[in-house]
């Protein structure tokens, strides 16, 4: 029986692939979750319209800024415009100090701050808001040192797109995005490595059908399958959880369909670099599945992620593409806020195309 | 008339010379025996008689068209059947019929009609619902040549067809290459059974990228002193 164990080692130690899942894998998600994946607020882009501009709030908005969890956006907009720039998702929260603002507070002894945070992502608006408040209770009780009456800075929140902070707004996107991600790529990847396995590949290839012909037929059924499951996935969250579709229901399916076909580029791809289909499933899982769900900022928010991996997400497809589903669906935009997103995606899917059939070429040969 | 002609073909990937100035011919309804050792260039010959790549340099006519230039129309008149592959295996007989006449572009109809003429030809009519994976082996390997000729091409080529089967089935397989062969179909086969050799009407065999012998059985085992291809074969390989 020892030398079972010893020839399981041998084994194990040879093949690489076991030895990252292994080893790499624990130390990476280590990593990943102690430095990279938070939800805590770091750095979130702030705007401040000040309409008093006096020692007490110009005092807060120090304390607010220095606190490290906020930055102050060079986006500072006007009343009129707070709509604006909640729908190009520059700031996470915007913070108005009425006017006479230092005045009001000694004679009435109150004065007023309105937080207006963009819920499409309900728990870092729930975090950015209870910070807010916090620092500006703790404003409060420094303001009251030495003070025999009482005093009140009173807060009024509102939580844009998403007032009842429901979580399906945060996770329905998210989910779309990996399911279409997953069927498209992955089984694509897994049907066309299926035929190079099997040897069949090369008899459609003696037939007179041609290559396009084949991939076409490979991979539409898919295509149509994913499709569905995006429809029946809109479905279930508009009737049975109450998510709404605020925006044009066209434009996200039509968003979806570039989606699909990007990720059936994608899939395409990793089955011309595949030699078998164990290869290709390994890959669309711990190429695509994995960082999708951690690093796509589908749970974890890309700004609370170490510089280095917010540039590396730029270069995951889902990450756009769940822009692109929340501001339809959350924030009820048009086309002319998520023309850069939609332009990402499609350049990426003619990328893998190009790709792939340069391999492709190269096989036949 | 020659439905195979190949005049100093040459294939080069690189400086590697994989087939270095083949000349031969195949004539309409012949058994064509293509013998060689792994690695004498078999395999990189067949791919470009099948149209799937391009020769480096020389003539060579597949069912009276240009290698080079009407690919398309090549791969209508051939049909192909390799060892590694027999049918899809979670298909049943009569779906993998229906799909691979569908890709040769055949109607419905001929496809029924085609069917039906293979199926019982080989006496098997009563498994065509069956799922082909629970099917044996020798029973496979006829069905997927069946499905090799089911558009009746110029000529079907078998790349080692009868790996892994008994003797009698071995027998039968060639039985039914006879009777396809007698039908004016031409019969381009590769085999390391060297008995097999014995059923072509005439073998080449391939060395290092070069036909080093072309002739009939007969011819080649009186030139080497030889009583089988075998012997044949592992005297010029001695050279």
């Amino acid at each position: 029986m020892r030398g079972f164990i010893i020839k399981e080692f041998y084994h194990i130690f040879r093949d690489i692939r076991s030895m990252v899942v292994l080893f790499g894998m624990p130390v990476i998600q280590v990593l990943l979750f102690g430095f990279a994946l938070s939800t805590e607020v770091k750095n979130a882009p702030v705007a401040i319209i000040d309409y008093s501009n006096d020692q007490v709030t110009r005092a807060i908005t120090t304390k607010l800024l220095s606190s490290g969890f906020f930055i102050l956006s060079d986006q500072v907009p006007g009343e009129g415009h707070i709509e604006e720039v909640f729908r190009h998702g520059k700031v996470k929260e915007v913070i108005v100090f009425e006017s006479d603002f230092a005045a009001k507070l000694e004679k009435d002894r109150q004065a007023g701050i309105q937080i207006i945070a963009d819920a499409s992502d309900p728990n870092t608006a729930n975090l950015v808001v209870s910070y807010t408040s916090a620092i500006i209770g703790d404003y409060q009780q420094e303001y009251l040192k030495g003070m025999s009456l009482p005093v009140t800075v009173r807060t009024e929140s509102q939580m844009m797109y998403n007032p009842a902070l429901k979580s399906v707004f945060m996770f329905v996107p998210g989910v779309i995005t990996i399911l279409l991600m997953l069927i498209t790529a992955m089984m694509t990847s897994i049907s066309i490595a299926r035929e190079n396995e099997l040897g069949t590949m090369e008899i459609l290839l003696v037939s007179p059908m041609r290559p396009i012909q084949i991939i076409a037929g490979k991979v539409l059924p898919y295509v149509l399958l994913a499709f569905t499951n995006a429809l029946i996935i809109l479905l279930l969250s508009y009737f049975v959880l109450g998510m709404p579709v605020k925006g044009s229901l066209l434009l996200l399916l039509a968003e979806s369909l570039l989606f699909i076909v990007m990720a059936l580029s994608l899939g395409i791809f990793i089955s011309t670099v595949s030699n078998s289909q164990q290869m290709a499933m390994m890959l669309s899982m711990f190429a695509l599945m994995l960082p999708t769900i951690l690093l796509s900022g589908f749970i974890f928010p890309i700004e609370n992620m170490p510089v280095p991996l917010q540039i590396f997400s730029n270069i995951m497809p889902p990450r756009w593409f769940i822009i692109i589903v929340k501001s339809i669906m959350i924030k009820g935009l048009g086309f002319q806020y998520i023309w850069k997103e939609t332009l990402i995606i499609a350049g990426m899917a003619l990328f893998f195309i190009a790709l792939s059939i340069k391999k492709f070429r190269i096989r036949l040969e | 008339m020659k439905i195979i002609e190949v005049e100093n073909l040459v294939k080069k990937f690189g400086s590697f010379v994989a087939n270095d100035h083949l000349t031969f011919s195949v004539d309409e309804g012949e058994i064509y025996g293509f013998l060689g050792a792994n690695g004498a260039g078999k395999t990189t010959a067949m791919k470009i008689l099948c149209g799937l790549s391009s020769p480096t340099s020389g003539k060579v006519m597949v069912a009276g068209y240009d290698v080079y230039h009407q690919t398309e129309m090549i791969k209508k008149r051939i049909g192909y059947m390799s060892q590694r592959f027999s049918l899809f295996e979670d298909l049943s007989v009569w779906e993998n019929f229906q799909f691979f006449g569908g890709i040769y572009g055949l109607s419905p109809a001929k496809i029924r009609e085609r069917t039906t003429e293979l199926l019982g030809r080989l006496g098997l009519e009563s498994e065509k619902k069956q799922i082909l994976g629970s099917l044996p082996l020798g029973w496979k390997q006829k069905l997927a040549f069946s499905v090799a000729i089911i558009h009746r091409p110029s000529i079907v080529f078998l790349d080692e067809p009868t790996g892994g089967v008994d003797p009698i089935t071995r027998r039968q397989f060639w039985e039914i290459i006879y009777e396809t062969a007698s039908q004016g179909i031409t019969v381009f086969v590769t085999t390391h059974y060297m008995d097999e050799a014995e059923y072509c009407r005439r073998v080449s065999i391939m060395a290092d990228g070069k036909i080093v012998a072309l002739d009939t059985p007969a011819n080649l085992k009186t030139k080497y002193n030889a009583v089988n291809i075998e012997e044949v074969f592992l005297k010029i390989a001695r050279n």
